[in-house]
């Protein structure tokens, strides 16, 4: 299972597994899509890079989906699939400006972490059906955290032989995420 | 969580552990059902706890789990030892009410209330990645974050008489763009003038019940029948990018540890970092009053060509259900200024205060609470007594009490349709799915909520009104 969709009393919630942290944000970023459209029926025609940085994983998560609303909002992207997905440790960037002092891009000194990744989708059309909008990712209930739950291979290549060897030892990722709808 | 029952609408949390002061909650037993089964009291116990806040952390009848603050969550702060939270605020900056007046009466719309409908529907722009009429310049967005509903004026939709009728006049004058992200800006652009999705919506109504006759008419509500407009909807996708931005610009400033949630983080209000939020939250407020502005107009305007006229369409009144203001306020027997969160709650300033419009001052200010679709709104009035009970705060609406996962294997959006079909009441969406999701079922009971505010002296009772028609985003 890559994710479930949970119950919360006003917004979105969701779980989303993966054997790595990195397939974690990637099945991520598919249920917070699935709250508004189909992502296995998006068409891959367009493709938006992703490289963001976060002072931890949790900022890194919410940035990240971030990307999914702000795309949809502006660029009136859907997203269909993520590629290519990496998290590194990065070195700790100075501002140059020494405090959040540029209006219009977020302070990043002291951000320890790097997200790399490719989004692939389509442009939202008449045709399109919409059943839900993610207006903001939240900090809300969030868990970022190990697990001994099996990822099955639907859908992703690669899993099912990870599962028995290399995987193993380490475990699996489950993240939580609740969703302003 | 142990509560002491102070009387059959009113519970305390007492002060306890890091609590700086008690928690107050209004709430009658039947309603503390729906609020002890989520995080609505822990978070209110969290607010108790932050620097500065004044008297006590207060939850409205219409109360439930929000993201830090409960939604229906009130709190005030000392401007100098007080803090400053989006958290406090929500994310929908400024989400509000607009409720408009008219000479009509429901025999006079019967026939063309389809059409009514589908009129409006084409006219107001909904649902997801639905852009506005235009795309707006840098500039013109500039402008709007500064003067709010007054650009709007200014530029063809409506009238000066509605800014009268707006909390704030429709333009909060600490507003400042500078500070405003490029992301905000960017989502902004194309959706001014949108109702947006979720439980935002547009309705015309006619009023079915009037409690207070005086009142009423002071408002502008003559008569059961009467035809009326509600509006529903926010700042959009820039509203929503200033929370986001600043819940990170406050985290990477002050860090994470120590808060009980996340989405409590806060910088003290006079600090830098708190008057950039506080002044960019203004920009996104009057961008909301801006959007309600040009809606309204584009109401009226289908009203005068499907009706002939839009006669006597007035507004009642405009207000902000999610915002932070600074506000006088007597504390301890004392006056001072404070920064309050109403975080889904309604202003509810009673008679003589000076920030409501001269036509209200004797009667007090008009309070709106949007029922879920398809079912009952209020109009009550702000009191005298809220000032020392809830810092001039009220409920905002029903309030969920079922999750839209669970509303929508409950329900079908067509299906709500024909239901309401066969009461008379007309339904457009976008999209079913939403339809489904916002089903009255999965609201608490609006009724007890308007009851308990009455009751507790928050906001009194004026007039019920009843959907006609109602369009969904």
């Amino acid at each position: 299972m890559r994710y479930e969709i949970l119950p919360h009393t006003a917004d979105g919630k969701f779980r989303a597994y993966g054997e790595t942290l990195e397939e974690a944000f990637v099945n991520a970023a598919l249920a917070t899509a699935s709250l508004m459209w189909d992502w296995a029926k998006v068409e891959p025609r367009i493709e938006h890079s992703i490289d963001l940085r976060g002072r931890d994983r949790e900022q890194l998560l919410v940035k990240f989906l971030g990307e999914i609303v702000y795309l949809l909002d502006t660029e009136r992207f859907m997203l269909g699939r993520v590629e290519d997905l990496k998290i590194e440790e990065a070195s700790v960037i100075r501002d140059p400006q020494g405090e959040a002092d540029v209006p219009d891009h977020l302070s990043e000194a002291g951000s320890r972490l790097r997200l790399t990744a490719r989004f692939l989708g389509d442009a939202l059309s008449d045709r399109s059906e919409i059943h839900g909008a993610v207006k903001a990712v939240t900090y809300n209930e969030m868990k970022i955290e190990r697990c001994d739950c099996a990822v099955d291979g639907s859908g992703s290549p690669g899993a099912a032989d990870s599962g028995g060897s290399a995987g193993g030892e380490k475990g699996g990722y489950v993240v939580q995420v609740v969703v302003d709808m | 969580m142990e509560l002491r029952k102070i009387s059959d609408i009113v519970w305390e949390i007492p002060k306890q552990g890091e609590m700086k002061v008690p928690a107050l909650i209004y709430s009658s037993e039947r309603l503390l059902k729906d609020i002890r089964n989520d995080l609505t009291l822990t978070q209110a116990r969290n607010v108790a706890c932050l620097p500065g806040i004044q008297l006590m952390s207060y939850v409205m009848p219409d109360a439930h789990q929000g993201y830090g603050f409960p939604i229906g969550g009130v709190a005030a702060f000392d401007l100098d030892s007080g803090i400053i939270s989006p958290g406090g605020v929500g994310y929908d900056i400024n989400c509000g009410v607009r409720l408009l007046r008219t000479d009509f009466r429901e025999q006079d719309i019967t026939a063309k209330r389809k059409e009514l409908l589908a009129e409006i529907f084409k006219a107001v722009p909904a649902g997801v990645g639905k852009g506005g009429v235009t795309k707006l310049s840098r500039g013109v967005l500039r402008d709007i974050l500064v003067k709010g509903a007054e650009w709007a004026v200014e530029n063809g939709y409506g009238t000066a008489e509605d800014l009268d009728r707006t909390e704030e006049r429709g333009r909060m004058r600490d507003a400042a763009y500078d500070h405003v992200s490029e992301r905000a800006m960017e989502r902004g652009a194309p959706q001014l003038g949108t109702l947006g999705s979720g439980n935002h919506f547009l309705e015309f109504q006619k009023v079915d019940r009037i409690f207070n006759a005086e009142v009423a008419r002071a408002f502008g509500i003559d008569a059961e029948g009467q035809v009326t407009v509600m509006i529903h909807c926010g700042s959009r996708g820039l509203g929503h990018q200033v929370a986001t931005d600043y819940i990170e610009i406050m985290e990477n400033k002050a860090g994470t540890q120590g808060l009980p949630d996340r989405e409590l983080v806060n910088a003290p209000f006079k600090s830098e970092i708190g008057q950039r939020y506080y002044k960019s939250m203004c920009a996104a407020v009057n961008y909301a009053f801006a959007n309600r502005q040009m809606i309204a107009h584009w109401v009226r305007d289908v009203f005068k060509r499907v009706l002939g006229n839009a006669k006597g369409m007035s507004m009642v009144y405009d207000v902000c259900h999610n915002v932070a203001k600074v506000e006088r306020h007597t504390v301890g027997g004392v006056e001072k200024t404070v920064c309050i969160h109403r975080k889904g709650a309604t202003r509810s300033f009673g008679p003589g205060r000076s920030e409501i419009p001269a036509a209200y001052r004797a009667v007090g200010q008009p309070v709106i609470i949007p029922g879920s679709m398809g079912t009952a709104s209020y109009i009550l009035v702000g009191t005298k007594e809220a000032e020392e009970r809830s810092f001039s705060s009220t409920a905002h609406g029903a309030g969920r009490v079922m999750s839209r996962h669970a509303a929508v294997r409950r329900f079908r959006g067509e299906q709500i349709r024909d239901d309401l079909a066969r009461r008379g009441i007309e339904l457009k969406s976008t999209n079913w799915k939403g339809v489904a999701e916002e089903a009255s079922a999965a609201y608490k009971d609006v009724d007890e909520v308007v009851r308990v505010s009455h009751e507790a002296g928050l906001g009194r009772l004026v007039a019920r009104v009843v959907p006609i028609g109602v369009m969904k985003g």
